[in-house]
């Protein structure tokens, strides 16, 4: 896939909650194909402070209509700033950036594992999936009711479960505390979320011979490969998250 | 049609923007959003006789206008880039030039030597101010002894033109550049990463897994253009600037200091087009002053007008 630099439109702005929102970008020429897993990275304006990109997975695309969506958390000066984007505004993009999930073999049952901002990737992989004839089960962790997000959009793409960690809502605890994970038999397992999930997560599937992909968010300089600043350790060596990843098999990492 | 072209030694280039060594890979990483060979050369990444594994992660913080990094030289080593990354960069037209880095003299000879062979390479750049190894790196580049010693031992084996890039955490970068002359090197690029440090508050730890890194990016460039003025009215072989160039602009800051060419390093990460950005606006920039050649404004502010 050709990676281009692009400036795109702001077509929507939505803010989900105090920490989180979406925005929906537009193309004025057609947006590439791009796959589960994949992110872009932004160029950050009016945020003197803020030097490099910033990456994030696509989190929605609507290829009819040319758009596809971010979901960003804000948790410094530059996704602030994205923050304050409104529609009209251009967005400097470098995308469609690295690997993806990999789809499931015919008649594998598939469970999506995600948990605050790290439920990004997710919705597209759900669509995704259902676009090619699976139906994944989805479980998704916050830390209470206040904090959940998109349950309908994830409810539309499959079976959606919960956790809360005060047990405000669904099931009281973390993902790796539901009961879903071990009556279903699950043979693939796809996770994104904060990494002490996709860790509890690893070992699960570890302990159960699962099939398990797990998309990363490790720091990263450029996105493209040059820098060698976002490595994780692997069986084959220090690997680029944003080109080798940033979806792996859990059989690479050295977690 | 305004000249734009350096040499160093008997070796041209079409124009004086290059890459800076582990800001460009090995040029593939680029080849998406622009043409490598309009470039006068690309410097590929730091390689060592045996591959590295580099250091830990996290190895990045961004800084005010720039960023620290302790990436710490990971590459596959010589034999792999002679194998597998060689044959394929003779496919731009441009000069390409290898970086080598080693922990004992005998590293850097052994290096050199292998570059030497190799057709398609022209030049070395001689790595001895990596701020982010255990062993060697800056250690070579910050003792004038030591690094009157390296530049001699590879110089002696080196059939290639050899650039020797300084580091800036020094007392006296003049001192070091002339040994580097009287040593035989044909071109000295400046500067290097300066040795800096972050603290992550939240996390109430350095930044780095190594604590201290490398600072790039914009924040370093007035001293960078501060030595390369330095440095250029010490020596006679040509200066290659480095430090913070974003756009052209900047660029010129070094060529009126004195700088006969110059590297872009960290703004290839933010603006993978930046180092053509920079060639086109210097182009035009002779143009609208009534500049015929570049070399016409190397040293400018140097000179008595």
């Amino acid at each position: 896939m050709t990676k281009r630099i692009e400036f795109l439109r702001i077509t929507e702005n939505k803010r989900i909650n105090k920490d989180l929102f979406t925005l929906e970008l537009s193309g004025s020429e057609r947006i590439p194909e791009m796959k589960p897993g994949q992110f872009v990275q932004a160029k950050i304006e009016g945020s003197p402070g803020t030097f490099l990109r910033r990456p994030f997975s696509v989190h929605d695309v609507n290829y009819p209509q040319n758009t596809f969506k971010l979901l960003i958390s804000i948790a410094g000066r530059g996704t602030e700033a994205l923050s304050k984007l409104v529609n009209g505004d251009l967005l400097n993009l470098i995308y469609p950036l690295g690997n993806f999930f990999t789809l499931p073999k015919k008649g594998q049952r598939i469970l999506l594992v995600g948990g605050g901002c790290g439920i990004a990737p997710l919705l597209f992989l759900a669509k995704y999936l259902k676009s090619n004839d699976f139906i994944p089960d989805i479980l998704l962790g916050f830390r209470n009711k206040e904090r959940i997000i998109e349950y309908d959009e994830y409810s539309e793409a499959g079976k959606v479960f919960l956790t809360t960690e005060d047990g405000s809502r669904g099931t009281k605890g973390i993902v790796t505390e539901h009961p879903v994970l071990s009556s279903e038999g699950y043979d693939v397992i796809y996770c994104c979320g904060p990494e002490s999930m996709m860790k509890a997560v690893v070992k699960y599937c570890r302990q159960n011979r699962i099939e398990c992909e797990v998309s990363l968010e490790n720091l990263m300089g450029c996105g493209i490969g040059a820098c060698l600043c976002c490595v994780v350790e692997t069986v084959k060596g220090n690997l680029c998250t944003c080109v080798d990843g940033p979806v792996f098999n859990i059989n690479d990492l050295k977690w | 049609m305004v000249k734009l072209d350096f040499s160093i030694g008997d070796l041209h280039f079409k124009n004086p923007v290059l890459t800076a060594s582990g800001t460009f890979g090995y040029g593939s990483e680029f080849d998406d959003f622009l043409d490598v060979s309009r470039l006068g050369g690309i410097i590929v990444k730091g390689t060592t006789l045996e591959p590295r594994e580099g250091n830990a992660y996290p190895r990045m913080a961004e800084t005010p206008s720039g960023m620290l990094n302790s990436v710490g030289l990971q590459n596959k080593g010589i034999d792999y880039f002679e194998k597998n990354i060689y044959p394929v960069l003779s496919k731009y037209n441009t000069n390409v030039i290898v970086n080598i880095n080693g922990s004992y003299i005998d590293d850097y000879v052994a290096l050199a030597e292998r570059i030497s062979r190799l057709e398609k390479i022209p030049a070395i750049e001689l790595n001895v101010s990596c701020p982010n190894v255990k062993k060697g790196g800056m250690a070579f580049g910050t003792d004038i002894g030591t690094l009157r010693e390296v530049t001699n031992a590879v110089r002696a084996v080196c059939s290639k033109k050899l650039i020797v890039k300084l580091s800036p955490n020094v007392t006296n970068i003049v001192d070091l550049a002339r040994v580097v002359e009287e040593e035989g090197a044909d071109s000295v690029s400046l500067i290097n990463t300066l040795l800096g440090m972050a603290v992550d508050v939240n996390r109430m730890k350095p930044s780095l897994s190594t604590i201290t890194g490398g600072l790039s990016g914009p924040a370093i460039r007035p001293v960078a253009i501060r030595m390369v003025w330095q440095v250029a009215q010490a020596v006679n072989i040509p200066v290659i600037g480095i430090g913070g160039i974003v756009t052209a602009g900047d660029a010129l800051e070094f060529f009126l200091a004195g700088a006969s060419a110059i590297q872009v390093g960290t703004a290839s990460f933010i603006d993978p087009l930046a180092s053509v950005r920079i060639l086109e606006g210097i182009e035009d920039y002779l143009n609208n002053k009534g500049f015929s050649d570049i070399r016409e404004i190397v040293g400018y502010i140097n000179k008595s007008h």
